[in-house]
């Protein structure tokens, strides 16, 4: 049952992350982009991490991909130029760099053997557990990273204020 | 899983969405012979008693309009976009509590669909990705009053998404749970066996800014920009006829009753009230009562506000709603922190 539903999931989101590359049309692939979060956010809540898919689907499926979908909107692109055309070269760069990437990901799948086993850690994924590590042992990376964001807040800010007209 | 706990589960997701589906129907029987008495007329009364055959009419005349696809409209998306509103506002009803357990035919049965510890995210998680049925009828129909509705839509949700999300974050302090059971279970005491202790009472603030931002979240008035008829004719939903239009109606008051049902049980105790500890069955009745108040509130407001205009819609949400929200988490963080 489990095997069968994962199967369908991971099925899905690789579909879906194949067809964020190949699409022409820029709405297709912020939409299937959103089938990869969602599918992904499954396999979390599969995972009993139902915090972590719940936040999945909070933050980007909802939030950060409406951003992605309004841009679209707002700037009315209905086909993707081609810009891949007017530098070959990239084509090129891309073969070693995905190349890299798959020896990596080989790696990881056949060094790994003890993974340990969902029942030993029931509530890794629950919220409690997640306050609790990101309050304890994970407080100064995670207090960097809100004074990073709200750097990059301002940052934007400045970016787009108007100058005064005097 | 054995065979009673798969009956009882189909038995009442079918009571549910029978009940839920029905009085979709009937809220906008409601709404429409509500709007009549604000506006000094009748309202629809003439199909069967008081007008109450009128659903079935709406319904009948939806099945039997043309349907209309337009030339240059992309296909695979129109079609897909009332689904994808639909679908997640049909789906938070599922772990939405409406009553305590209750003995029935010497079973135990929890009062709501299903339960997990983080309904609340649930729920949010679903209504945000409902704007994108809205975005994708805007995109897909190839029309420019539809694209104005979509574009304006996304970005309201953006705004206000914030707002409700921190204007909830003093309940869960209080409560100190994401689970909307839990949530409605801590607000069921009183204060000298009379004052409930609804959270609306201890966090006004929160309550106004949720109220204020649901409604925005579900695109009513005076937050109905994207489908704002003066404006854009229709909104996102110009092109759509027929039995997609109805379904982008039914999605509009499934989100309505959603908002109600999340107000009810995060700010006025949800199934509680009255006798509730000795009749556990009162509890959906209470509940029932709760969120019709919220649905009559929601048409009250559209039979008397105006529309806002774009700017102030951005300017009331970015620098009024966030702030004030963002002040309020800190006070009852403070509160929570002094009092416990």
């Amino acid at each position: 049952m489990e095997q069968a539903f994962f199967l369908i999931l991971a099925a899905f989101a690789v579909g879906a992350a194949l067809s964020v590359v190949v699409q022409r049309s820029p709405i297709y692939s912020a939409f299937s982009l959103i089938g990869v979060l969602v599918s992904l956010a499954a396999l979390y809540i599969m995972l009993k991490a139902e915090f972590l898919g719940a936040i999945q689907i909070i933050v980007y499926a909802g939030a950060i991909m409406v951003l992605f979908v309004f841009v679209i909107m707002l700037l009315n692109i209905r086909k993707e130029e081609n810009a891949l055309d007017k530098h070959r070269y990239l084509w090129l760069l891309a073969i070693p760099f995905a190349a890299t990437l798959i020896v990596e990901i080989l790696y990881t799948v056949l060094k790994v053997t003890d993974i340990p086993e969902l029942k030993d850690r029931p509530i890794i994924g629950d919220s409690q557990s997640i306050g609790y590590g990101l309050y304890t042992g994970y407080l100064m990376p995670f207090e960097l990273t809100s004074i990073l964001i709200l750097l990059a807040i301002v940052g934007a800010v400045i970016l787009a204020r108007r100058e005064k007209e005097d | 899983m054995d065979i009673y706990n798969l009956i009882e589960w189909v038995v009442k997701i079918g009571i549910v969405f029978l009940i839920f589906m029905h009085a979709l129907a009937y809220i906008v029987l409601l709404e429409r012979r509500l709007l009549g008495f604000i506006q000094m007329r009748l309202g629809p009364n003439r199909v069967g008693p008081y007008g109450l055959l009128q659903p079935l009419a709406d319904g009948i005349k939806f099945f039997f309009k043309e349907e209309i696809i337009p030339r240059d409209a992309d296909r695979v998306l129109y079609m897909l976009a009332p689904i994808v509103a639909l679908v997640p506002a049909l789906t938070t009803i599922s772990v939405i509590p409406f009553g305590d357990t209750v003995n029935l035919f010497g079973r135990e049965i929890e009062l709501s669909i299903t339960r997990t510890n983080i309904s609340l995210l649930v729920v949010l998680a679903l209504t945000s990705m409902g704007v994108y049925g809205i975005v994708l009828a805007g995109w897909a129909s190839n029309n420019k009053y539809s694209l104005m509705g979509g574009l304006r839509s996304s970005a309201q949700m953006i705004s206000y998404e914030l707002s409700l999300s921190l204007s909830i974050v003093g309940v869960i302090i209080f409560s100190g749970s994401l689970d909307l059971a839990e949530i409605a279970k801590e607000q069921m005491n009183t204060w000298w066996g009379i004052i409930p202790k609804w959270n609306i009472l201890t966090q006004p603030i929160g309550f106004l800014l949720f109220l204020i931002s649901v409604i925005a979240e579900t695109n009513r008035v005076p937050f109905d920009l994207p489908e704002a008829e003066t404006e854009l004719v229709a909104g996102f939903h110009t092109e759509y006829s027929s039995m997609k239009f109805a379904i982008f109606f039914i999605a509009e008051y499934a989100n309505m009753v959603t908002a109600s049902a999340m107000a009810t049980l995060l700010f006025l105790g949800g199934w509680h009230g009255p006798f509730v500890k000795d009749f556990p069955l009162l509890g959906p009745v209470y509940f029932t009562m709760k969120i019709v108040f919220f649905l009559v509130l929601y048409i009250w407001l559209r039979g008397t506000l105006p529309r806002f205009r774009y700017d102030q819609l951005m300017k009331f949400g970015w620098k009024f709603m966030i702030p004030v929200a963002l002040a309020n988490v800190v006070l009852v963080a403070a509160l929570a922190l002094f009092l416990y």
